[in-house]
């Protein structure tokens, strides 16, 4: 593998931490706050852009910050799975920031300035995870990730607030020091290495029982990922103002979570030794379990934001599964899903947030007839629900359709069944909200017959990813060739 | 000029403290001045040393030109060239964040305070320095005498609490004293490398064996290694702000110091671990006391208290990490004497800062300090990540080196109880963090950008520079952590040790 010394990687994660020292400055002039969190994101993205060319001929770009401890670096490697999320989650944060200042006006949030400030150092968080070479800065950026969205869940400051943030560091902070820093420091102590390898570094290094520990530690360590038991800081994170749930929950720290589990499958185990060792499928039942769970518990939600929580819960444990299955398609499946659940699902947040704007309501009982209030939004509300359910002409539809067939390449046909019958969960708990919003008798009706959409701040994003998850349909080859590079390279290179 | 830092650091900042002494009488004004020159020029002797003995390696410097064993020898070497340097620095910053303080608390005894400060100053540095056995013990009193004067000068309470702790530092100091006639006894002398080349062909002697262990029960007397330690909470809860923001980081690392001395330089390695065959034991009850000194500080509400009782764990994180017998372990006890004494440091200026703004310091004081006092809460922050060991604070890595060494052990308890701890100071801390940015509810909504702030009320910049001096070397220490441990800290251990 070819690779060349850029200190781009280390640009595209300063270019949203060094502007929050601006943000706080321009505190009094909100009009010029916001337009620097713009160029932040807009300078970030294009960084990450002008990296794909380079991805995409096969080279990776390495940067090396400083050496902290002897013979172990902060260190950036951006390889095509880390372009991919990067891609995500940075082109995302661009539209979430301006569907933050319409929710954020519209409801006349307090604190604003802290709320950018924060999202920025999200982001930066975001990026260093999708670009670590090694464990360690993946750790280090994993925690401040961590640390940076507990300000930003507890924003409203009110009991509720405390206790979801008291939760959510419970389970976030408490896993991480608890399973992953001892994995971690086990897994150097028997390497010598804690850089990420095509398979693995710890292959040849450890007995069994030594490796199912680890295993378990690595997998149930970053539970950002919400794979049950520590998922109930999810549901619980969604007292957060909305643009939150929606980038943070549903797209840049969830996800940090499935890409970390997906980095210790491929580069600390390595597919071969968890096919050898039969272990892919341990991790494949957990992620069953929590997929058909999760979907049963959304069922049940009349909160809006808490159902979408926990359709988020089962969505990402499906990209935990098509890694797990360790077959090539399976494993394209999950990290294009990454991308694609990611544009479904926070348009379902934008939307989410875009009723509570408009109208105040957050229950699904209350919604009955929204559709005649806001058409636009309960339009992309539709098309967000077919993205994650997985049918065309969605995003959604691609890479459930090779976590399908990544079932049947790896020949697990228990696993073929969870996947469908959670689709049919997703329809049942998405469309009755839909059908309810537009097919209604005016007495059942509880809106007004009358146009009346949230801010246009609020409502053009959600309208452009919804927009997205279409056009990814038709063009899904920005993200399925990266994973398909990035499989390749793993599997065949 | 540099020949002569081993003693100026030592010799100026003893002069100068009978020179505040009697400056005190003159102008209050002059002690302040006074005090940071002196702690100035030890600073920077230390820093001057540390830099030489990168260079040339062990420095030996005999006092008044008298060779030991007669003479008393100071021995410079990676290990305390490393302490000193973070003694002086620590005490200087404190100095300079403390002067409001101690303008405030007690305006009458300034002269007095600053003499003190200066003498116990003068103590840790000489116990650091000092190569001979003897010497140390009369340093060991030096430092204990004034700090029992400066903690008696806190609240009502202090003066009990400190009696208390005179009684046990009077107990330490004198088990280590036997503990050091023994040694004298069988080996007759009192010098450091002359005990060491004389001990191996007495190792099996009972009298050398007595020696160990009275000597490390009066170390760990001194550095309050539960249970040894019930002197300690009252006697730094009620001291005045000043003295246990000094006290607290310093005194026990320096004795952590003095007990890897005595391992490595004194009894070697080679007796300590292989001979003895208590490593176990003795890391065992480091794994009792990191597990009580986190399930005390979870009973206090009050910031002060439960701060020393994070004081008492992580005196356990030493003591384990320097038994454990390995060389990450070791390292992960010596660069925790580093970060710890920062640590400790930041999080006392900010319960002093505290305690000079709002007279209290009970959790129930601490309600809305977010707004009130963003400055020192943005450094307690730092530090609380710092404790918690969330890289890359220096924190981080000295844990990092202390759960390497249990696995290489394979003593998981110390690695449980390591986590167990992080995991403790994670609650602990942000159930402060929690009072001070949600406490008062207001009801925020519908204020929007009306909403009026509630105005700050910052502790003066005297306090808060050193204060964020001391917050970002916990960010640049740890970063550095690969220049301390390949450049330093390797060279300070045997090569004996793995």
């Amino acid at each position: 593998m070819e690779t060349i010394t850029s200190i781009k990687p280390l640009l595209a994660v300063l270019a949203s931490l060094l502007v929050v020292p601006i943000l706080v400055t321009s505190t009094r002039v909100p009009n010029v706050r916001e337009a620097w969190t713009f160029v932040a994101a807009t300078v970030k993205f294009l960084i990450v852009l002008s990296m794909v060319p380079t991805v995409l001929k096969g080279t990776e770009i390495v940067y090396t910050v400083a050496e902290v401890i002897p013979g172990l670096a902060i260190k950036f490697r951006v390889d095509t799975f880390g372009m991919l999320f990067a891609l995500v989650s940075s082109s995302l944060w661009i539209v979430t920031s301006a569907y933050s200042i319409g929710y954020m006006r519209g409801l006349k949030e307090h604190s604003q300035t802290r709320y950018f400030c924060y999202f920025a150092i999200c982001l930066s968080a975001t990026v260093g995870v999708a670009f670590s070479a090694n464990l360690l800065t993946l750790y280090l950026f994993y925690e401040m990730l961590s640390l940076a969205t507990y300000p930003l869940v507890v924003h409203h400051q009110d009991p509720e607030a405390r206790k979801s943030g008291r939760k959510y560091l419970l389970y976030i902070l408490g896993t991480s020091i608890a399973f992953v820093l001892p994995a971690m420091l086990i897994s150097y102590n028997l390497a010598g290495t804690l850089e990420f390898a095509k398979q693995g570094f710890l292959a040849g290094t450890a007995s069994k029982p030594l490796i199912v520990v680890l295993l378990i530690l690595l997998v149930f360590g970053f539970a950002k990922v919400a794979i049950m038991p520590f998922h109930s800081w999810l549901p619980a994170a969604m007292v957060a103002p909305t643009p939150v749930s929606a980038l943070l929950h549903a797209v840049a720290v969830v996800k940090v979570g499935a890409f970390s589990i997906l980095r210790m499958i491929t580069g600390v185990f390595g597919t071969n030794l968890l096919l050898d060792l039969h272990l892919g499928t341990l991790v494949c039942y957990a992620a069953a379990f929590t997929v058909i769970v999760a979907s049963l518990i959304a069922l049940t939600q009349d909160e809006l934001k808490r159902r979408l929580a926990f359709s988020t819960i089962g969505q990402l444990s499906y990209i935990i599964l098509g890694i797990a299955l360790l077959s090539p398609k399976g494993m394209i499946g999950g990290m294009t899903h990454i991308a694609m659940h990611a544009f479904g699902k926070i348009t379902l947040f934008f939307c989410a947030g875009a009723i509570a704007v408009a109208t105040g309501k957050k229950y699904i009982s209350q919604m009955v007839g929204i559709g005649k209030r806001m058409p636009v939004t309960m339009i992309a509300f539709f098309i967000g629900s077919l993205s994650v359910i997985g049918l065309p002409p969605c995003g959604g539809f691609i890479s459930k359709w090779y976590l399908v067939l990544g079932t049947l390449e790896a020949d697990q046909m228990l696993m073929l069944f969870v996947l469908l019958g959670s689709s049919l969960l997703n329809a049942a708990y998405f469309l009755p909200i839909v059908y309810k919003a537009f097919f209604c008798t005016p007495e059942e009706s509880m809106f007004e017959n009358k146009v009346q959409e949230a801010p246009p701040w609020c409502v053009v994003p959600l309208v452009l990813t919804a927009l997205l998850s279409i056009v990814l349909f038709f063009y899904p080859q920005p993200f399925l060739e990266l994973a398909r590079m990035a499989v390749e390279g793993l599997l065949g290179g | 000029m540099s020949e002569q830092y081993p003693a100026l650091l030592v010799v100026v900042p003893l002069l100068s403290a009978l020179v505040i002494c009697v400056a005190g009488w003159v102008n209050k004004r002059l002690c302040f001045p006074i005090a940071v020159a002196a702690l100035g020029v030890a600073a920077y002797s230390c820093i001057g040393l540390l830099l030489r003995v990168l260079d040339e390696g062990v420095i030996v410097y005999k006092l008044g030109g008298w060779d030991p064993p007669m003479g008393i020898a100071y021995y410079v070497d990676h290990l305390n060239g490393l302490v000193l340097s973070v003694v002086s620095v620590v005490a200087l910053l404190n100095l300079i964040a403390s002067k409001k303080s101690i303008d405030q608390e007690f305006p009458d005894k300034i002269g007095p305070f600053y003499t003190l400060y200066v003498l116990m100053v003068t103590g840790l540095l000489g116990i650091v320095v000092t190569g001979d056995a003897f010497n140390l013990y009369v340093l060991l009193e030096i430092a204990a005498l004034t700090g029992y004067g400066l903690l008696a000068m806190g609240e009502d309470r202090a003066p009990l609490a400190a009696l208390n702790y005179l009684y046990m530092g009077t107990i330490g100091a004198c088990f280590y004293l036997l503990g050091v006639g023994y040694l004298y006894i069988v080996t007759g002398s009192l010098n450091m490398v002359d005990i060491a080349k004389i001990l191996p062909s007495l190792y099996q002697s009972k009298a050398v064996l007595g020696a160990f262990i009275i000597l490390m029960v009066g170390v760990w007397l001194k550095m309050a290694f539960f249970p040894l330690h019930a002197w300690l909470p009252n006697a730094y809860t009620y001291a005045p702000s000043a003295a246990s923001s000094l006290i607290a980081p310093l005194v026990t690392k320096v004795m952590i110091y003095v007990m890897i001395r005595f391992i490595l330089t004194v009894f070697t390695p080679e007796f300590a671990f292989n001979i003895l065959a208590v490593s176990d034991s003795i890391v065992w009850l480091a794994v009792i006391a990191i597990v009580m000194g986190a399930i005390l500080a979870l009973a206090e509400r009050n910031l002060k208290k439960m701060l020393t009782y994070i004081v008492i764990a992580e005196v356990g994180y030493m003591v384990g990490g320097a038994w454990l017998g390995n060389r990450a372990g070791m390292t992960g006890a010596i660069l925790h004497i580093v970060n710890d004494a920062l640590m400790t440091l930041c999080v006392f200026l900010v319960a002093g800062n505290i305690v000079y703004k709002l007279k209290g310091y009970a959790f129930d004081d601490l309600k809305g300090l977010y707004r009130k006092m963003p400055f020192t809460m943005t450094a307690f922050t730092v530090g609380v990540l710092s404790m918690i060991g969330v890289p890359p604070t220096c924190g981080f890595f000295s844990k990092w080196y202390l759960i390497l060494g249990a696995i290489r052990a394979e003593h998981w308890f110390f690695m449980g109880a390591l986590l167990f701890s992080s995991l403790v100071n994670a609650v602990l801390f942000f159930r402060i963090i929690e009072i001070a940015f949600f406490e008062p509810f207001t009801d925020h909504h519908a204020h929007g950008h009306d909403h009026q702030p509630e105005p700050i009320d910052e502790a003066p910049l005297s306090m808060v520079v050193p204060l964020w001096i001391v917050a970002a070397a916990l960010v640049i220490v740890g970063i550095y952590t690969s220049d301390i441990v390949t450049k330093i800290i390797q060279f300070a251990i045997p090569e004996g040790i793995l």
